[in-house]
């Protein structure tokens, strides 16, 4: 059973969903971006998503944007982002991490070699945003081999005939993207929610994670109740980017302040469904 | 028989050739190895209605008969093919032709292509219509068609560009469209394009996004050339008129490529004729600042398609570089891509000091102001053109006039306006 796979049917045994933070590599430098993703487990994350720092990222609205520049500038590259996911995986072997970005940095690594160096470091699963079933041909094969999960991006608009197609090309767990729209901008409300659950279901068994737009703690308790996994990202990267100084350095507040709104979402995710 | 109706009787045959290099792209929307549909999963359900309501549109005679007298009418086609004596005699060498596509409504060869896709987003039924610009001009055929059916029309620009390409801004200011300048990366092409997509997966209900060259996800390459083909069907009847033979050469200048795909296409199962595609050097193929994606750059993914484009070794994207606003993108269309691959067309580079060159030899000797886009190909063409016999016909693709340049040029002949 592959990392992701037993994390979820641990957490369904205690009856609680997931909660999978997410952060830029690299942002704002590869040492804070280092100990935020370390510190990330003991505040409260169950599954971690690492952002991979794309030129063009033309699926993410400003937040994520801003520090895919920054952990570029910061000397982002695919060989940093797994050399970070090896030290992470020196002291845990339990937490999945998931890669999230675009393909061509994949497809400039070479799609084979990629697949092995990731699993080599401890990579569990990747989101490749720009790369629907219909393409994912190159790295399917790969992926497998490696013992790589490819977990699938399913959207308001994917409709009943494609939905089959897109889960069961899917493993590891299903993302579904509750509005159309970049991330970091607009939230599915509670009813939209409840509307897009039931026809995911009924196309799959895999764990159901809810992303773009989840950014209070309440908001992610909601996505927990109606689903299996809250993904916050934007409103992290907002906090993490305004505790930055005037020159976009890390300061003693980053971590502490990112951690501290981490640890009130972990609260009301693990609280959701007792009430 | 019209040039349209000729061609298309030629592209029945070519269809059913087995060999033609006319066929492409298949199914997934590839040419090769380069194309497809690489995009985000919100948008794949749009794309693939694009797909098959581009499909019925392209068998529905109807369709044909109403984009055919709005290209006659509002547009101005045919375009002449001009014999350029002058240009000729001073570069001594083959007989110059020149495809006047800056003649065409909103002064180049980009309404071709917006005038079939409006088409299609009318029957499509969308009220909003999106696009990126880099030079401005195909934002102002867009806003241009945008005012003739009432739609409403919201164009990306680069800041960048913005600044250097005020008269279009204003143009399409006038024309009722909203810019909105991007100031993300370099603030240009690229950026107004990712932009663009952006504002596409937000507003999926009710917005046609209106790709302007042969690039993006399958089947924007295709579409946009087919659209663009016109140019060279035209031209293939009036070379026949004119000499009564095809062409020997076309030189066309490329950043995405549709101007050059528009009159390559229909001469591609045509061995005889030699096809030449002038990318953007910039500052010089090797000193980093160029857009010249096929002589400089790897295949990769971006926009929705695989193709050249200019990368790092971690697949970061580069910031191109061209004096033309048009040229300035680090990728270029699927197809080109793949015909560089199979060796079908040439694939040659023109610096911005040559294209400048071009700019002036063609406003002195034809009373022709190109855009500073379609200045490279003519600084192709008057290098080749001295080597070549008085009996080669080559044909220069004028994709668009350059009044809207005149500022940029002026500066780098250090003339204050």
């Amino acid at each position: 059973m592959s990392r992701i796979a037993r994390r979820f049917a641990a957490l369904k045994e205690q009856g609680r969903g997931a909660l999978i933070p997410y952060l830029q590599a690299c942002d704002p430098d590869y040492d804070t971006s280092l100990a935020l993703l370390r510190a990330m487990p003991g505040a409260g994350a169950d599954l971690i998503e690492i952002g991979v720092p794309f030129s063009d990222p033309s699926a993410d609205g400003p937040t994520i944007q801003l520090a895919a520049r920054r952990g570029l500038k910061a000397g982002s590259s695919m060989v940093r982002v797994l050399e970070m996911v090896a030290r992470f995986r020196e002291d845990d072997a339990d937490t999945p991490i998931i890669l999230m970005g675009y393909l061509n940095p994949i497809e400039a690594y070479g799609h084979a070699r990629f697949c092995a160096d990731a699993a080599r470091a401890g990579v569990d699963g990747l989101i490749v945003v720009d790369m629907p079933p219909e393409e994912a041909d190159l790295l399917d094969g790969p992926a497998v081999e490696a013992g790589l999960d490819i977990i699938r991006l399913v959207a308001p608009t994917t409709d009943d005939v494609r939905l089959p197609v897109v889960c069961g090309h899917a493993s590891g767990f299903i993302y579904y993207v509750s509005i159309t729209g970049v991330t970091g901008t607009r939230t599915a409300s509670s009813d939209e929610l409840a509307a897009a659950l039931p026809r995911l279901r009924a196309a799959t068994d895999l764990p159901v994670a809810i992303g773009f737009g989840i950014r209070s703690p309440e908001q992610a308790a909601a996505a927990v109740r109606a689903a299996d996994a809250a993904v916050v990202a934007s409103a992290l990267i907002a906090t993490l980017e305004d505790s930055l100084d005037e020159q976009g350095r890390a300061t003693p507040d980053t971590l502490p302040r990112v951690l501290a709104q981490l640890s009130a979402l972990a609260e009301a995710v693990r609280s959701a469904r007792k009430a | 028989m019209s040039a349209a109706d000729t061609s298309g009787a030629e592209r029945g045959v070519a269809e059913a050739l087995p060999n033609s290099l006319r066929a492409g792209p298949d199914p997934r929307g590839r040419f090769g190895i380069f194309g497809g549909r690489f995009v985000a999963e919100t948008l794949m359900p749009l794309v693939l209605e694009l797909d098959a309501a581009y499909a019925a549109a392209k068998a529905d005679p109807a369709f044909r008969t109403e984009l055919d007298y709005y290209l006659k009418d509002y547009v101005g086609r045919p375009s002449p093919l001009w014999f350029a004596r002058r240009l000729t005699e001073e570069l001594g060498g083959a007989r110059i032709y020149m495809k006047r596509e800056e003649l065409n409504h909103t002064g180049s060869h980009k309404l071709n292509n917006v005038m079939g896709q409006i088409l299609l987003a009318r029957r499509m039924g969308r009220s909003r219509i999106v696009a990126e610009t880099g030079a401005g001009q195909h934002g102002v055929a867009t806003a241009t068609v945008c005012a003739l059916f009432g739609l409403k029309c919201t164009i990306y620009m680069g800041a960048t560009d913005v600044e250097r390409q005020k008269p279009n801004v204003f143009r399409m200011r006038l024309l009722g469209a909203e810019i909105v300048p991007v100031t993300s990366g370099a603030g240009t092409l690229k950026d107004a394009m990712n932009e663009a997509m952006r504002d596409w997966v937000t507003n999926v209900r009710d917005t046609y996004f209106l790709v302007g060259t042969v690039a993006g996800p399958h089947p924007y390459p295709q579409m946009v050339r087919d659209f663009q083909s016109v140019i060279g069907e035209e031209t293939r009847v009036q070379m026949q008129e004119a000499e009564g033979r095809l062409p020997d050469v076309i030189v066309a200048a490329i950043g995405g490529g549709s101007n050059a795909m528009g009159i390559f296409h229909p001469f591609l199962d045509d061995p005889s004729v030699r096809l030449i595609g002038v990318e953007a050097a910039g500052r010089g193929l090797d000193s980093g600042e160029t857009a010249a994606s096929i002589l400089r750059g790897r295949p990769g993914v971006l926009h929705g398609n695989r193709t050249y484009l200019l990368q790092n070794e971690d697949g970061q994207i580069d910031e191109a570089h061209s004096i033309s606003a048009g040229l300035d993108y680090p990728g270029i269309g699927p197809e080109h891509s793949w015909l560089a691959d199979i060796g079908r067309v040439e694939y040659v580079g023109a610096t911005d000091d040559q294209a400048l060159d071009a700019f002036q030899l063609c406003t002195r000797t034809e009373g022709i102001i190109p855009a500073l886009e379609s200045a490279h190909a003519l600084a192709h063409a008057a290098v080749i053109a001295p080597t070549l016999s008085p009996e080669t016909l080559l044909v220069v693709n004028i994709s668009g006039r350059g009044d809207k340049d005149i500022f940029t040029v002026a500066a780098h002949l250090g003339v204050t306006l």
